[in-house]
């Protein structure tokens, strides 16, 4: 599903690598945890897989595709493949719960009775039935953040990245928010989660890739956030 | 879906963004109006030029009955022989090629003609029959050659002046050619001042909707997509800025440019023509089009990659 073969990528001529050759795999309906400290490599990573940003060395392979090998006109449709959230959520104020999970939909020009279908359904999925008429600012943080995971899953992505989705919320959100993408990872979905949150990582018992100044350390198939814990 | 959802995002485009929309229009409008004025001042000119130039390029006036003293009427008025010796002379073999046709008006019709214009007036009263000479009004076949015709005629006996009368129109379309430069030249001013604004406008609403934009990318909606809203709405604006300018352009030949022409330009009566609006009206369509096309082309490529 995702393969990276010795991939290194560098921001600015002479600065140190941001990824230094990290070779990696990631299969089919996988969780794994992405954990390091902030600047070892986390978000970089995630930004290859969508293709927002270019390798500098070495090969890199999401869903078949070889990354480096991809036309500009084809990376929409390869991004509909992918899900994406965030620590900020980044939703859209003026619309309502629906609306933000129907844009996602709308844009890539999905028609009207399949949007009315499945929006419920994932809002279903995601715990927010009944609050579809909500703007995003009368929800709580955890909330927010499950409109912004359905809004990201809602185009039935094969792969889903998290980067750090827990960042703003307190643990017992953070736990319920969890619960939501091991949800998500149970329909099928590959789950690529960068985070700082020890509880959650520990608690979880998925794979674990550490990461430190860009270079993998630690690659474990049912781990915890850190060997000294 | 697609196009009711592209639709409302122009219209919340305008709203948020209603002065930088405003100003777009008011330039677009002004430049416009300036190419379109420029391009209908062309059409009357041909028009005028179409009339006139055949009608009537050499004007030959003979002596008439009150003594002058230029040309050849040292010798009086002119005589029937003599007046006959110039119609033989332009209808000869030797200016069959530059002579079309030939019209011959007694002084007296030239008098009516002038107390019709003038006979009210106190100029009108002063002037009698006996200053005006008959005149042989020559249509030639290449306006140009007009000069031939003149040398021909002009030392002939009972000849007062041959004139070419497109001398008279040549000062009046060097005075539009003028103008007609001068309002391209603004018009290219204002063109350019229009793409700027488009280009700015464009770029304030796409870093306003930076977020949508983003999550779009994220989702996979294709470039154009992503860029027909920006692309529209200046679209969108410019073609109300040249709708107001084909509007305006209408109006003021209509209303006022026709009657004003009519009243103080007897010769060009009914030349300028409110249609004419209409002719020139799909190029201001196409050049409003082409500015917004240009503009969109310089900004988007850098706000809203993918």
């Amino acid at each position: 599903m995702i393969r990276f073969d010795n991939v290194t990528k560098v921001y600015a001529r002479g600065a140190r690598p941001a990824l230094d050759h990290v070779s990696l795999e990631i299969p089919r309906s996988e969780f794994c945890f992405l954990v390091g400290a902030s600047g070892s490599g986390k978000s970089t990573m995630l930004s290859i897989v969508l293709r927002e940003e270019h390798i500098t060395a070495g090969k890199a392979f999401v869903l078949g595709a070889d990354l480096s090998q991809m036309p500009q006109r084809r990376i929409p449709r390869f991004r509909r493949q992918i899900g994406s959230v965030f620590q900020d959520f980044r939703l859209l104020e003026r619309k309502s719960v629906f609306d933000n999970v129907a844009f996602a939909m709308q844009v890539i020009g999905r028609p009207r009775h399949a949007i009315m279908r499945t929006v419920p359904d994932v809002l279903d999925l995601v715990g927010l039935a009944g609050k579809e008429k909500r703007s995003p600012h009368e929800l709580s943080g955890g909330e927010q953040q499950r409109v912004a995971i359905a809004r990201a899953v809602v185009n039935r992505p094969q792969i889903l990245l998290a980067d750090e989705p827990t960042g703003n919320l307190d643990p017992r959100t953070s736990e319920g928010i969890m619960a939501v993408l091991e949800r998500v990872n149970q329909t099928g979905t590959t789950v690529v989660m960068a985070t700082h949150d020890v509880g959650l990582v520990d608690q979880a018992q998925h794979r674990v890739v550490e990461l430190v100044e860009g270079r993998v350390v630690r690659d474990e198939a049912s781990g915890y956030y850190g060997r000294e814990v | 879906m697609r196009f009711r959802f592209v639709l409302a995002e122009i219209v919340h485009g305008f709203r948020r963004n209603a002065s930088m929309i405003g100003a777009v229009i008011l330039v677009t409008f002004v430049s416009l109006s300036a190419v379109g004025a420029a391009l209908m001042l062309q059409i009357e000119v041909d028009r005028v030029k179409g009339e006139w130039y055949d009608k009537v390029e050499v004007s030959i006036y003979l002596c008439p009955d009150d003594p002058v003293d230029q040309g050849n009427c040292a010798g009086g008025p002119v005589t029937a022989d003599q007046m006959r010796a110039v119609s033989d002379r332009l209808k000869s073999a030797e200016m069959e090629p530059y002579v079309e046709q030939i019209y011959e008006q007694t002084a007296q019709s030239v008098y009516d003609e002038y107390l019709e214009r003038y006979g009210g007036t106190y100029l009108g009263e002063q002037i009698t029959v006996e200053f005006f000479g008959p005149i042989i009004h020559v249509s030639l076949k290449d306006p140009d050659k007009f000069q031939v015709v003149t040398d021909a005629v002009s030392t002939m006996p009972g000849v007062l002046q041959a004139v070419d009368q497109s001398q008279l129109f040549d000062t009046l379309f060097d005075l539009l050619a003028k103008v007609r430069l001068a309002a391209l030249a603004v018009a290219g001013v204002l063109a350019l001042a229009a793409i700027l604004l488009i280009t700015t406008t464009i770029r304030l609403s796409a870093l306003s909707r930076r977020r949508e934009t983003g999550i779009m990318r994220l989702v996979g909606a294709s470039n154009l997509f992503i860029q027909l809203p920006f692309m529209l709405e200046g679209a969108v604006a410019a073609l109300l800025g040249s709708v107001l300018a084909v509007g305006t352009l209408w109006g003021v030949t209509r209303f006022w440019l026709s009657d004003w022409v009519e009243q103080n330009f007897t010769l060009i009566q009914g030349s300028v023509n409110a249609m004419d609006a209409l002719v020139v009206a799909p190029w201001l369509v196409v050049a409003a089009v082409v500015l917004a096309g240009v503009s969109s082309a310089l900004t988007l490529r850098r706000f809203t990659r993918v």
